[in-house]
């Protein structure tokens, strides 16, 4: 009995001392790609028993915040770091910070028009009319132009967006930023705005519930969103002139079509040029001092970033995100000898 | 000397010595509250100054930030729901303390506690799927009572100030009853005696009589309540539209400033704009204190002599 007691503790000392060696690496950031961040952890933490990624998803501000100050090993943010940002870690760490895209979203236009069950086609200009309030009703020429055949009722257009700071806002004003001067002028870019019209809902679920009960609305929310919930979804004209379905290929073409990548990767993939390619799409990123003081963490997480950006590119299309573009992979390999 | 360590001996000064403490805690809380809340606003006080208060704009791109319209929808919500909960809250508290059968009033008062155990968060999903669509179907009949007055004109999409009034009435409802309930019942039953024995009918002696003297403690559930309804956050930001504009229509939506800091605060980088969510909270505190001051005022100033 007391022999059994003494191994027991021993044992317990010994699990202790096995729990102790392992190094956890902490993480926070964005939100949007916290499901499948947290599906590679896991993985990895399966494969590699002595590595455990900890991610926080409190948002991308507090993820370039946290690493900013330190408190963290690595940031995660939907939008790219500006100058500003940049330098103030600069100033603070006294190292470089890394942006390394991970996955691919994409926003989608969704609408609620009692008798219209087909997919619209959405150009540019009625995008951007619509949610800078100048296009008010559903029968205006820009909407019925390129859907001929649907018939569009006489009622006034409630128009729906996200109240709380997201990356999705940020993809979907930083797009409209790109095809409206008037857009750029009056409203521009960020993870909130000033919005000329509409409804705040909280969360994708908050805009498409809304959506769903008020007759004549539209808004816009995550692809995988509204693929998950099995939503309609306009297509969008892209800047080949082509209407384009969001699907996980139309994305990943967006971010292969980008021509020059910037060696920092941060660069928006909004409108760009190719010709199946989906116009709202982002990057979302980690963000990753050059210096990394601790041996054992920096090893965990250089081979971490070559895991995902092979095997973990692999399990993307199982939670519907689009996985990243051969090049940008190559290229990010490259990259990884950066941090030292 | 000795009688202090007798006082010590027997407990008094230690028991003194810990709720001081207690209570020392509380103030100290509060005061570290609000000089964080003023330490860290300071981007947005040097820069906006007093105007910040009277400023409509909420533009995080341009980096121009006013607390104006949030102030008024944090007011007209609460406001609304005080207009409703009070008395609905109040008569509830008579009929359960005063009138009903004990049996029915003590199952009642227990699901009224259930319901303040509720989160908040729940609150405001039922709000989005049940409540909304009800007020979609009432709501033609309101404005075809009362749209002839700017309170209740205008196209009306579901989540709407007068949306959130409605949220905050349920959810401010069970504090208002079960406190007023409890202080109704410990009035002593001497009072009701001497008011009926003086010839008073059962309502006028709980009228006349049990409710002034349980005055205060209905205040104080009354304070409590407007309290949790300036404050409130989820529920209020899931159904009250999330828009910064200043409409007269109660049907229009709006926006509190629990909500836009809730909303905004993750994402929000830059000094600037944390700073200025921050002067919200400093704000909301701020309102708080003069709401409340203007009601203790107000309830001393209307209090009858002679009653307490």
């Amino acid at each position: 009995m007391t022999r059994n007691t003494i191994g027991a503790i021993i044992g317990i000392a010994l699990l202790a001392g096995a729990a102790s060696a392992q190094t956890l690496i902490n993480g926070a950031g964005a939100t949007f790609p916290y499901p499948m961040y947290s599906k590679w952890f896991d993985s990895y933490h399966k494969k590699f028993p002595t590595i455990q990624f900890n991610y926080n998803s409190i948002g991308s501000g507090g993820g370039i915040q946290q690493v900013t100050a330190g408190t963290v090993d690595f940031g995660a943010s939907d939008g790219p770091m500006n100058d500003t940002q940049i330098k103030d870690f600069k100033d603070k760490r006294g190292a470089e910070i890394l942006h390394f895209p991970t996955v691919l979203g994409a926003d989608v236009p969704v609408y609620n028009i009692p008798g219209v069950s087909s997919q619209l086609n959405f150009t540019p200009e009625a995008l951007a009319g619509i949610f800078l309030g100048q296009i008010k009703k559903w029968n205006d020429p820009a909407i019925t132009g390129p859907n001929p055949g649907v018939k569009l009722p006489a009622n006034d257009i409630v128009v729906v967006h996200r109240s709380e700071g997201s990356g999705t806002t940020y993809c979907w004003t930083d797009y409209l930023s790109k095809i409206s001067k008037e857009w750029e002028t009056k409203v521009g870019r960020g993870t909130s705005v000033q919005w000329p019209v509409g409804l705040g809902g909280k969360g994708n679920e908050g805009v498409s519930g809304q959506i769903k009960q008020q007759p004549n609305s539209m808004g816009y929310v995550e692809l995988i969103y509204a693929v998950q919930s099995k939503m309609t979804y306009g297509k969008v004209k892209n800047a080949a002139g082509n209407f384009v379905n969001a699907t996980l290929e139309s994305v990943t073409e967006a971010a292969g079509s980008v021509k020059d990548m910037p060696d920092d990767f941060r660069v928006s993939i909004t409108n760009a040029p190719g010709k199946g390619a989906y116009p709202v799409a982002t990057f979302t990123w980690l963000l990753i001092p050059t210096k990394i003081a601790d041996p054992v963490k920096k090893k965990a997480i250089t081979d971490f970033l070559h895991w995902m950006l092979t095997e973990g590119q692999t399990m993307t299309a199982a939670l519907d995100y689009a996985p990243l573009p051969k090049p940008v992979i190559a290229k990010e390999t490259k990259a990884i000898a950066k941090i030292n | 000397m000795q009688a202090f360590v007798k006082r010590v001996r027997n407990g008094d000064e230690i028991a003194y010595a810990i709720t001081f403490l207690c209570a020392f805690a509380v103030i100290a809380i509060t005061a570290l509250l609000v000089f964080e809340l003023y330490r860290n606003s300071e981007p947005s006080r040097v820069k906006f100054g007093w105007s910040f208060l009277w400023t409509k704009t909420w533009d995080p791109v341009a980096g121009e930030f006013g607390a104006l319209p949030f102030i008024y929808g944090t007011v007209v919500t609460s406001a609304f729901a005080m207009i409703l909960g009070i008395p609905l809250g109040v008569g509830a508290a008579i009929f359960l303390a005063e009138l009903a059968p004990p049996r029915i009033s003590s199952g009642l008062t227990f699901l009224i506690e259930l319901l303040a155990a509720v989160p908040s968060v729940i609150i405001g999903v039922l709000g989005v799927f049940i409540l909304l669509p009800f007020l979609r179907i009432v709501q033609p009949y309101i404005q075809g009572a009362l749209g002839w007055t700017p309170l209740f004109a205008g196209p009306f999409y579901g989540v709407s100030l007068f949306s959130a009034g409605v949220v905050l009435t349920i959810m401010i409802l069970p504090f208002i009853i079960s406190i007023s309930r409890e202080v109704l019942l410990s009035v002593p039953n001497d009072q009701r005696e001497g008011a009926l024995a003086l010839g008073a009918t059962r309502w006028e002696s709980t009228w006349d009589v049990v409710v002034p003297f349980a005055r205060k403690g209905i205040v104080g559930s009354i304070f409590l309540a407007l309290a949790r309804s300036l404050g409130e956050t989820m529920a209020v930001t899931m159904v009250v539209g999330n828009d910064p504009k200043i409409s007269a229509s109660l049907f229009a939506p709006g926006y509190s400033i629990a909500a836009v800091i809730a909303n905004e605060f993750t994402e929000a980088t830059g000094d600037l704009y944390q700073g200025a969510l921050i002067e919200l909270g400093l704000v909301l505190f701020a309102l708080t204190i003069v709401i409340n001051g203007a009601a203790r005022i107000l309830v001393a100033s209307t209090t009858k002599r002679g009653t307490s």
